[in-house]
C-alpha cells in the first residue's frame, strides 16, 4: 500500500478490532487459521461484515452478510464513500493532515447514492447504510480482502477502492485499524518482497524511478539492469501469442491448468520453442516442458525464508531429505548461471539472504538468528535493533506527517467484462474449499474425509428452475468452452449465481470456462466472473448417481 | 517508514508462597506466579493456550483461609495470599487424583512429565482392586444418565473401550480419556469454533461425543486435528501415529522436530514436522507462536502426503 | 455461526412443537449477547447466545409430545437456536428425563431412595420388580426405571408418571402401590390426577407455633385473594415503601442465613448484588429441591405458591431486578402447576409486570423446570441448566453476586429463604433475629420422613433439640427403636440415639460435626436395613455427579464399590485397609472437588462408618 505491496495490519488486531469487514473472502476456508483471530474479535464483541455474493461459511459468521452481485465491488465502495461522506462521518481531520486528493475523490463518487448503489449491487440500501456507518464510526477497523477482490477485470481499482475508504475513515496506521490483502499461497507476499514483480528490485524499489536502488544491485551484481519494466504473467501469454516470447523458465507454477481459458493457454504453451519446468510434481506444465528440472519442495526438503499476509518473514527448513535427483532450487539456478558462464559458487540459503539484507533496506535487520529468536519478523526492519513492525504507515497519525501523503485514487464501476445473456444468463464465481488448494496437486495427495468431488453449485431455485437432481450431471458452456459436471444444490448461493471450485482440473476443468481478461494493472485475470449456460444433458440415465451431499448451512 | 508495536504497562501483587515471598503481574493464577519462580506444580486439564476448565483437580494447592484446595490453573492471585504447594494435604490430594484417574483410564502414553510425577507419588492403579474389562463398543455412551448397574467391587470400573476408527487422519481411543476438556475447548470458542464435540452422558459415563454417536464424517469435523494436538493422553491420535504404533514401528527417538513454514495459504503458519526416516508422521504447531497458538487447518495438519509420497 | 447437521430431517408433527416454542423468539436479547442477523436479503437468522435458554424449554417440549428426542429433532432445533448440534445432544443426554431414543409412551419412575426404604423397611420398587421385572418395560407402551429421591418422603413411598403424547400428563403419586398404579392407569390419561396431601402435624397440635408454615393448608393455593386475606402482599407493600436500602437493612437486621445448605448471610448477598454496577442483576429462586428425604419446599409450592412470588418480587425488588426466574425440579408437577398459576394471577392482577402496585417498579417472573439432574440445585449449575447448558457447577470465584446468571449480577436464594422475607417484614428484622438462637434466627422448617409415627413438615425456632422434634413427630414409628437418625440429607451425616440431645442451630450443629443442610431428619430403626441404605446414597453420589471433575466422578465410583466390597466380603486386604483406602476417598472428594456435591458425597457414609452402621 502506498509503495509498498503488504497489509498494514498484523492477524492480532483483528482480536482487538471493533469492525471487521471482510470483502471478497472466505477466511473461514481459504484462510482458517487467519479466521481463528477474527472469531476472537467475534468472541470479544467485534462486528463482523462479510461482502460476498455467496452466503459462504464465513458471512455465516458475520452480523452482516453484504450479498453483492459479482462485479460490483466499486459500485458499493463507492457508495459507503458517498454515504460516509454526506452522514459526516469522514475522518476530515486525517484527510487533511494526511491524504491528497480528496476533493476529486469526493467527486467521482458524488454519484453513487444509496439508491444507485443498491441498483448496481443488488444489496438493499439499508444494509450498504449499516456497513457504512460501521465502518466510519468504529474505533478499530480492519478491513481484510482476498482473490474475491483482486481476481477481476479491475482487481486493482477494486483495491484502490477499499484503500479509499481506509483513507476516508483514517482506518489505517493505527493498532487495531488496518488493511490486509490476504495472500493466497504461502509466500505470495515474499515473492512481491524478493522483486518477483516486473517494475520492482527486492524490498519494492522501484527499477525504474529509483535510480539509487538499482545502482546499488548494479553495484553488487556487478552487471547492469535494465531501468524498464517487465512482463507480468498475462503479459507473457500475450507476447507468446505475438510470437515474442519463445522461452520460458516455469518454476513452481501451473499455468497449464491455473491459467483462465486453459485451453488458449496449454495452446500457447505448446508452441514454444524451449520450456524449462522447475518443479516438485511433474504437472501439466512439465509434462508440455522441453527440459524438467526436479526440486525439492521448498518447504521441507530445503532452506529458506517466506513472508506471510502480516508481512512476517519466517524460515522454512529442511526436514527430509529431497527424493532422488531432486536439487535445491538454489542449487539449479546456480548450476544454470555456471553453465552460462557465471561462477556463483555454492551458496546456502543464509549466504543469499544476507546478500538480500544488505540490498534490501526494508529486510537489513533480519538475521537468520534473529527470525529463529523472534519468531519471524514483521517488514519493515531496518537494523538488528529493529523488533520489526506490527503495523505500517504510523507515519500518516504523526503531525506534520512524515514523508508523501497517501493518495486517495478514484476509481469507475466497470461491470463484468464476461457479461449475461440470455444465452449465458448464470454467473459462474469461483473459489476454494476449506480441504483443497488451487489445482489439488498438493492437496490431493491426502486423503481428506471432507473430500467429495468437484460440482456446480447452484441455488436450490436455480436447480429447480432446471428441474435438476443433486448429482445430476449437466453441460456447462461459456463463450470460451464446455465441459460436464455433477450439480449441486447450494443454499448459499442466490438464484443466478453459480459456484465451483478449481481443485480438480483432471476431472472437471473449470478453467476451461473462465474469461482470459485480465487486469492491465496487476496482470491477474477475472477468474471470479465468467457469464454462464446450463444445459440437460438428456435422459436420467446418463445421471450418474452421485453420492454428494447437501451440506447444511445455517 | 515508522511504525508501531503495541506496549502495555503491568502492574505486580506480592504473595507467599511455600514461604517464600515474591511478586507476580497482577491478573496471574496461581499456577502462572509459581512457574515463573520455578515452582513445580502438577497439571493435567490446564493448557496455556485454553481457557482453563479446572476439572482435573491435579494442581491443587494449599491457599491460607480456604476451606477446601483451590484449583491453582484458575484462581487468580491476591496482595498477601498465602498458599502452600507441597503440604500434606496438596501431595495427599495430588496422589489419590492420580490414582483415581489411573485407576479408571489407561495412562500409559501421557507426558514425561506427569509420568514423573505417577512415579513421584508411587501411582498404584490396582489400589481400588483390578481394573474391569472395556465395554463393548457404544455401550458407555448409550448409558442413561442416573442409572447404573451396580457391581461387586472387586474391579475397579473402567472408561475402556474399543477404539474408535472411522477416518483416514485420526482415531478416538476414549479408553486414555481424562474428560480434561481440551478437545472440546479447541474444537470450539478458544479456537476452531466447529463445535463438532461436546460432553454427552453424565458421571462417570460422561464421554467426549459428536451428536448421537456419529462417526466423525457424518459430523461437523473439519479434520483440522486441534482436538489431537491438545489431547494429553493421546487419547487422540493421529491414524499415522496409531498405526505405527500397532506395528511397533513408532519410535521416537528416531525422530527429528524440525519448525517450517506450511506451503499452502499465505497465513505462514509454523509447522513442527516430525519426520522418522525420512518420512513425515506427525505435523504439530508451537504453542507459543502468536500466529497459530499450536492450531492448524486440515491442510497444514494432515496436507502433507505428498511430500511422503 | 456455520453451523453443520447431519442433514437428518424433523418431522412435522416435531417441528410444530418446536416452532411453538421458537416463536417465542421475536427480538434479540442483547443482555445475553443475542443477536439477530438478517442475511442481507430480508431473512433473519439466529445466532447463538441470544436464545440459547430455551433448549431446555424445548427439549422438554419434545419429551412430552413425541416421547423422546430424534436427531432429526435436535438438528432442527440446533439450527433454529444456533447452537451446535453436539453441544445440544451434550445437554440432553445430561439430564436423566430427557430420552434420546425412542421409548414407550408412558415412564414410571419409582422412589427406590432412602426416606421410602426407612419408611417401609424394604424396597419400595421392590413391588414392581416383582410384578414387572427390574427396571424394564411392563408393557408395549409403559416402562417403569428407578427413581432417587421424588420429595414425597412424608407418604413413604412415591412414583411419577411421565405420560408423552398430546395428551401429556406428569403425575406424581403418593403414596404408591402397585394396584394403585393399576388403577390410575385404567383411566383415561386426562383423569390421572396429582395426588395432594399436607402433612402438617404441627397444625393440629400447635398451630400458633407456625410462622412460614401458617397460611399452608388454610389458604387456597390457586386463589391471589385468597392469599390476601391471609395477609399476602403485606410484605410487598411494606419493601416498596420503605424502599430497596431499608429492605435490605431489615434483612441485614434479621441476621436471617440462605437455607439452602451453605447458610450464608442473605443480607450481605443481596447487598453485593444490589451495589454492582452491571446491569441487568437477575434473581433466581432455587427450587430445584432434590436432596434426598428434603420435601419443604415442595410442600410450600403447592399450598401456599404466592408467598413465593411475593418474596422473589421482594428479593427483586430489593436488588435492582426486573427478571426473576423460579427453577423447579421436573418431578414436581404439581408444584409447578400452581406455582405457573401464582404467576399468572400475579400478573393478571398487577403484582407482577410493570408498575407494580402503582410504583416505578417492574418485574416479572419465569418458571424454568428441571429435567433430572440432582447437580443442578447447585446454584451455579442451576445458572447453566437455565442457560440452556449442562449443569456443570462452576468453579468459584466469580461468585453469582459477581458474574451469576447469563454472567450477570445475581441473587439467588431457596424456596424457604425467600419465604422467610414476609415474615422479617412483617415483624421487623430486628424482631425477626430474636426469634432461635443468637447466631441462628428465625425458625427453620424440618422434613421429618422414615420410621416416624407422624411424618411430614415441622417448623421450630432454631435451637429446638433433635429429640424434642423426634418427639413432637410421635417417635419412632410403632414404638420401635431408634437405630440412627440421617440429618441433612444424602450430603449430611447419620446421628446416633445418643445424640439426641444435639440443639438443631447452625452452630450447635457445628459443634456437633454434623450439618442441617436442608432439615432432613430421617428415622431408621431398629430393623432398618443400614447397608442398603448407605449404599442406595452410595449409589446416589455416583448416579448424580455431574462427572465434570476428577475426585467426585471416579471418587464416587470407588466409594460405591468400597461400600459394595465391605458389604459383600469381598475385601482388599483388611477391613482396616478398606477403611483406609475410604478415608482417602472422602478426603480427596472433599479436598477438591468443584462443587458442594463432590464435597459433601462422602459426609453421610463417613459418619456412618463411625457409628458402626454399616455391617460387613
Amino acid at each position: 500500500m502506498f509503495g509498498a505491496g503488504g497489509g498494514t495490519s498484523s492477524y492480532k488486531e483483528a482480536e482487538d478490532a471493533d469492525v471487521i469487514v471482510l470483502w471478497g473472502s472466505n477466511a473461514r476456508e481459504a484462510h482458517p487459521i487467519f479466521f481463528h483471530h477474527v472469531l476472537k474479535g467475534i468472541h470479544k464483541g467485534a462486528k463482523l461484515y462479510v461482502v460476498d455474493p455467496r452466503k459462504t461459511t464465513s458471512a455465516q459468521w458475520a452480523d452482516l452478510w453484504i450479498g453483492l452481485d459479482v462485479g460490483t465491488d466499486i459500485a458499493l465502495a463507492n457508495t459507503i464513500a458517498r454515504e460516509i461522506i454526506h452522514a459526516g462521518l469522514a475522518n476530515t481531520e486525517f484527510i487533511n493532515r494526511a491524504t491528497s486528493g480528496f476533493d476529486e475523490y469526493a467527486k467521482s463518487v458524488e454519484s453513487f447514492t444509496l439508491e444507485e448503489g443498491e441498483r448496481l449491487t443488488r444489496v438493499p440500501a439499508s444494509l450498504i447504510k449499516n456497513l457504512a456507518h460501521a465502518y466510519a464510526t468504529a474505533d478499530r477497523a480492519q478491513l481484510c480482502w482476498t482473490l474475491g477482490i483482486t481476481e477481476h477485470h479491475n482487481g486493482t481499482d477494486n483495491v484502490f477502492a477499499l484503500i479509499n475508504l481506509a483513507l476516508l475513515t483514517g482506518h489505517v496506521g493505527r493498532y487495531g485499524s488496518g488493511i490486509v490483502p490476504l495472500r493466497g499461497q504461502n509466500n505470495v507476499q515474499g515473492g512481491g518482497d524478493m522483486g518477483a514483480l516486473p517494475n520492482k528490485l527486492p524490498g519494492f524499489q522501484d527499477i525504474e524511478t529509483d535510480d539509487r536502488a538499482r545502482l546499488r544491485f548494479e553495484t553488487r551484481w556487478g552487471t547492469s539492469i535494465p531501468a524498464k519494466r517487465g512482463w507480468h504473467l498475462s503479459q507473457m501469454f500475450d507476447a507468446m501469442e505475438r510470437g515474442e516470447l519463445r522461452t520460458l523458465y516455469v518454476i513452481g507454477e501451473n499455468p497449464a491448468q491455473s491459467e483462465a481459458n486453459t485451453n488458449h493457454a496449454v495452446k500457447l504453451l505448446k508452441g514454444l520453442e524451449h520450456l524449462v519446468v522447475q518443479d516438485i510434481f511433474l504437472t501439466k506444465t512439465a509434462e508440455l516442458a522441453t527440459v524438467i528440472l526436479p526440486a525439492s519442495a521448498n518447504w521441507v526438503e530445503s532452506e529458506g525464508t517466506v513472508t506471510s499476509s502480516e508481512r512476517r518473514v519466517q524460515r522454512v527448513r529442511r526436514a527430509l531429505n529431497p527424493p532422488g535427483n531432486a536439487r535445491d532450487d538454489i542449487e539449479i539456478i546456480c548450476e544454470i548461471a555456471k553453465r552460462m558462464g557465471h561462477d556463483w559458487g555454492h551458496p546456502t540459503a543464509e549466504d543469499v539472504w544476507n546478500e538480500l539484507r544488505s540490498l534490501s533496506p526494508i529486510h537489513a535487520g533480519m538475521s537468520y538468528k534473529r527470525l529463529e529468536d523472534l519468531g519471524g519478523i514483521q517488514w519493515p526492519c531496518t537494523d538488528e535493533n529493529d523488533p520489526g513492525s506490527q503495523f505500517l504507515h504510523g507515519r500518516l497519525w504523526a503531525d506534520p506527517v512524515v514523508g508523501p501523503l497517501a493518495p486517495f485514487t478514484p476509481v469507475a464501476h466497470v461491470p463484468a467484462l464476461d457479461t449475461l445473456s440470455d444465452e449465458f444468463p448464470i454467473r459462474l464465481t469461483t473459489g476454494r474449499r476449506l480441504d483443497s488448494f488451487n489445482t489439488g496437486v498438493q492437496s490431493g495427495g491426502f486423503s481428506s474425509p471432507l473430500r467429495r468431488p468437484e460440482t456446480l453449485n447452484l441455488s436450490p431455485e436455480d436447480m429447480a428452475g432446471h428441474g435438476l437432481a443433486n448429482g445430476e450431471i449437466v453441460s456447462v458452456s461459456s463463450r470460451r468452452g464446455t465441459i460436464q459436471a455433477p450439480v449441486l444444490t447450494d443454499p448459499t448461493l442466490r438464484p443466478g449465481l453459480a459456484f465451483m471450485t478449481f481443485h480438480f482440473p483432471d476431472d472437471v476443468d473449470t478453467n476451461v470456462l473462465t474469461v482470459d481478461a485480465w487486469d492491465p494493472k496487476s496482470g491477474t485475470s477475472e477468474f471470479k466472473a465468467t457469464a454462464i449456460r446450463i444445459d440437460k444433458i438428456g435422459n436420467q440415465a446418463d445421471a450418474r448417481n452421485s453420492s454428494v451431499q447437501v451440506e447444511a448451512t445455517a | 517508514m515508522s511504525n508501531g508495536v503495541a506496549v502495555s504497562i503491568q502492574r505486580t501483587v506480592k504473595i507467599t508462597v511455600n514461604g517464600s515471598e515474591f511478586t507476580a503481574p497482577e491478573g496471574s493464577t496461581i499456577l502462572q506466579a509459581c512457574r515463573s519462580e520455578g515452582l513445580e506444580i502438577p497439571t493435567l486439564c490446564y493448557l496455556e493456550n485454553l481457557t482453563p476448565v479446572n476439572t482435573c483437580r491435579l494442581c491443587m494447592v494449599e491457599v491460607q483461609g480456604s476451606r477446601t484446595l483451590v484449583p491453582s490453573c484458575s484462581r487468580k492471585i491476591e496482595p498477601g495470599m498465602v498458599v502452600n504447594t507441597e503440604s500434606d494435604r496438596v501431595q495427599a490430594s495430588r496422589k489419590m487424583v492420580l490414582e483415581l484417574l489411573a485407576s479408571s483410564v489407561d495412562m500409559s502414553i501421557v507426558s514425561d512429565e506427569l509420568s514423573e510425577w505417577m512415579e513421584r507419588h508411587q501411582v498404584d492403579k490396582e489400589r481400588f482392586g483390578p481394573q474391569a474389562l472395556p465395554a463393548q463398543l457404544g455401550e458407555r455412551e448409550t448409558t442413561h444418565a442416573g442409572h447404573h448397574v451396580r457391581g461387586d467391587g472387586t474391579l475397579a470400573a473402567t472408561v475402556f473401550e474399543p477404539v474408535k476408527i472411522d477416518n483416514d487422519q485420526y482415531v478416538r481411543d476414549y479408553s486414555r480419556c481424562v474428560l480434561c476438556y481440551r478437545c472440546v475447548e479447541a474444537c470450539g470458542t478458544d479456537a476452531q469454533n466447529t463445535f463438532a464435540i461436546a460432553l454427552g452422558g453424565r458421571g462417570f459415563e460422561a464421554h467426549i461425543t459428536t451428536e448421537y454417536d456419529v462417526p466423525l464424517p457424518e459430523s461437523a469435523c473439519v479434520y483440522c486435528g486441534n482436538c489431537v494436538a491438545v489431547c494429553p493422553t493421546n487419547a487422540l491420535m493421529f491414524k499415522i501415529e496409531h498405526d505405527m504404533r500397532q506395528a511397533q514401528t513408532w519410535d521416537e527417538s528416531r525422530q527429528t522436530l524440525t519448525r517450517t513454514i506450511c506451503p499452502y495459504c499465505g497465513v505462514g503458519c509454523n509447522l513442527e514436522i516430525h519426520a522418522q526416516d525420512n518420512k513425515i508422521v506427525k505435523v504439530t504447531s508451537p504453542l507459543d507462536h502468536d500466529v497459530t497458538s499450536g492450531m492448524l487447518c486440515v491442510k497444514g495438519r494432515f496436507g502433507f502426503e505428498f511430500i511422503n509420497s | 455461526m456455520d453451523l453443520k447437521t447431519s442433514g437428518k430431517p424433523a418431522s412435522v408433527e416435531e417441528k410444530e412443537v418446536l416452532d411453538a416454542i421458537l416463536s417465542k423468539i421475536d427480538q434479540p436479547d442483547p443482555d445475553r449477547n443475542g443477536k439477530i442477523l438478517t442475511d442481507g436479503h430480508g431473512i433473519p437468522s439466529f445466532n447463538s447466545g441470544g436464545h440459547r435458554d430455551l433448549l431446555l424449554p424445548a427439549l422438554h417440549a419434545l419429551q412430552e409430545r413425541i416421547g423422546w428426542i430424534s436427531h432429526g429433532a435436535l438438528d432442527y432445533l440446533s439450527i433454529q437456536l444456533g447452537v451446535p448440534p453436539a453441544e445440544t445432544y451434550g445437554v440432553a443426554s445430561f439430564y436423566s428425563m430427557f430420552s434420546l431414543e425412542q421409548a414407550p409412551e408412558t415412564v414410571i419412575h419409582v422412589c427406590d431412595d432412602i426416606a421410602c426404604r426407612a419408611a417401609l423397611n424394604a424396597d419400595p420398587a421392590e413391588a414392581m420388580g416383582q410384578r414387572f421385572g427390574s427396571d424394564s418395560r411392563v408393557s408395549d407402551n409403559t416402562m417403569w426405571v428407578r427413581s432417587p429421591c421424588l420429595g414425597r418422603c412424608e407418604e413413604g413411598s412415591a412414583a411419577l408418571i411421565q405420560h408423552s403424547g398430546s395428551a401429556h400428563r406428569r403425575v406424581l403419586m403418593a403414596p404408591f402401590d402397585v394396584d394403585d398404579l393399576a388403577n390410575q392407569m385404567r383411566k383415561p390419561v386426562l383423569e390421572w390426577t396429582n395426588t395432594d396431601s399436607v402433612r402438617i402435624p404441627q397444625r393440629e397440635t400447635a398451630p400458633d407455633t407456625l410462622r412460614l408454615l401458617r397460611r399452608v393448608g388454610v389458604v387456597d393455593p390457586s386463589s391471589v385473594d385468597s392469599y390476601k386475606v391471609h395477609g399476602g402482599y403485606e410484605a410487598l407493600r411494606r419493601a416498596l415503601e420503605i424502599g430497596p436500602e431499608n429492605v435490605i437493612r431489615e434483612v441485614k437486621d434479621s441476621k436471617l442465613m440462605g437455607r439452602g445448605g451453605a447458610a450464608f448471610p442473605t443480607g450481605v448477598k443481596w447487598e453485593s448484588v444490589a451495589r454492582n454496577t452491571v446491569r441487568p442483576h437477575y434473581f433466581v429462586c432455587n427450587a430445584d429441591e432434590s436432596e434426598p428425604g428434603t420435601f419443604k419446599d415442595r410442600v410450600i409450592m403447592e399450598q401456599d405458591p404466592f408467598s413465593i412470588v411475593e418474596g422473589l418480587t421482594i428479593a427483586g425488588y430489593a436488588t435492582g431486578c426486573e427478571k426473576g426466574y423460579v427453577y423447579i425440579r421436573g418431578e414436581y408437577p404439581l408444584a409447578e402447576e400452581r406455582l405457573e398459576n401464582a404467576i399468572t394471577a400475579a400478573r393478571t392482577r398487577g403484582l407482577l409486570g410493570k408498575n407494580i402496585l402503582g410504583r416505578d417498579f417492574s418485574f416479572d417472573i419465569e418458571l424454568r423446570r428441571g429435567a433430572g439432574a440432582y447437580i443442578a440445585g447447585e446454584e451455579t449449575a442451576l445458572f447453566n441448566s437455565i442457560e440452556g447448558k449442562r449443569a456443570e457447577p462452576r468453579n468459584k470465584p466469580p461468585f453469582p453476586a459477581q458474574a451469576g446468571l447469563f454472567q450477570k449480577p445475581t441473587g439467588i436464594n431457596n424456596v424457604e429463604t425467600l419465604i422467610n422475607i414476609l415474615e422479617i417484614l412483617s415483624v421487623g428484622g430486628i424482631a425477626y433475629a430474636k426469634i432461635g438462637t443468637p447466631d441462628s434466627s428465625g425458625t427453620r422448617l424440618f422434613c421429618l420422613s422414615g420410621s416416624v409415627s407422624k411424618p411430614g413438615l415441622y417448623e421450630a425456632p432454631f435451637g429446638v433439640k433433635l429429640g424434642d422434634l423426634l418427639e413432637m413427630a410421635g417417635g419412632v414409628a410403632s414404638g420401635k427403636t431408634l437405630k440412627a437418625i440421617l440429618l441433612g440429607g444424602a450430603a449430611g451425616s447419620f446421628v446416633g440415639p445418643d445424640q439426641l440431645d444435639i440443639p438443631l442451630s447452625f452452630e450447635g450443629v457445628r459443634t456437633a460435626g454434623v450439618t442441617l443442610g436442608s432439615g432432613v431428619v430421617m428415622v431408621f430403626d431398629q430393623d432398618a436395613d443400614m447397608n442398603q441404605a448407605i449404599l442406595r446414597i452410595a449409589q446416589f453420589f455416583r448416579e448424580e455427579s455431574c462427572g465434570q471433575c476428577v475426585p467426585c466422578r471416579v471418587g464416587t465410583v470407588r466409594q460405591e464399590e468400597l461400600l459394595t466390597r465391605l458389604a459383600t466380603n469381598n475385601m482388599i486386604g483388611s477391613r482396616s485397609d478398606e477403611l483406609e483406602l475410604f478415608g482417602s476417598i472422602a478426603s480427596v472428594m472433599r479436598e477438591s472437588s468443584i462443587c458442594g456435591l463432590g464435597q459433601t458425597a462422602a459426609n453421610a457414609v463417613e459418619s456412618a462408618l463411625k457409628l458402626g452402621l454399616f455391617q460387613g
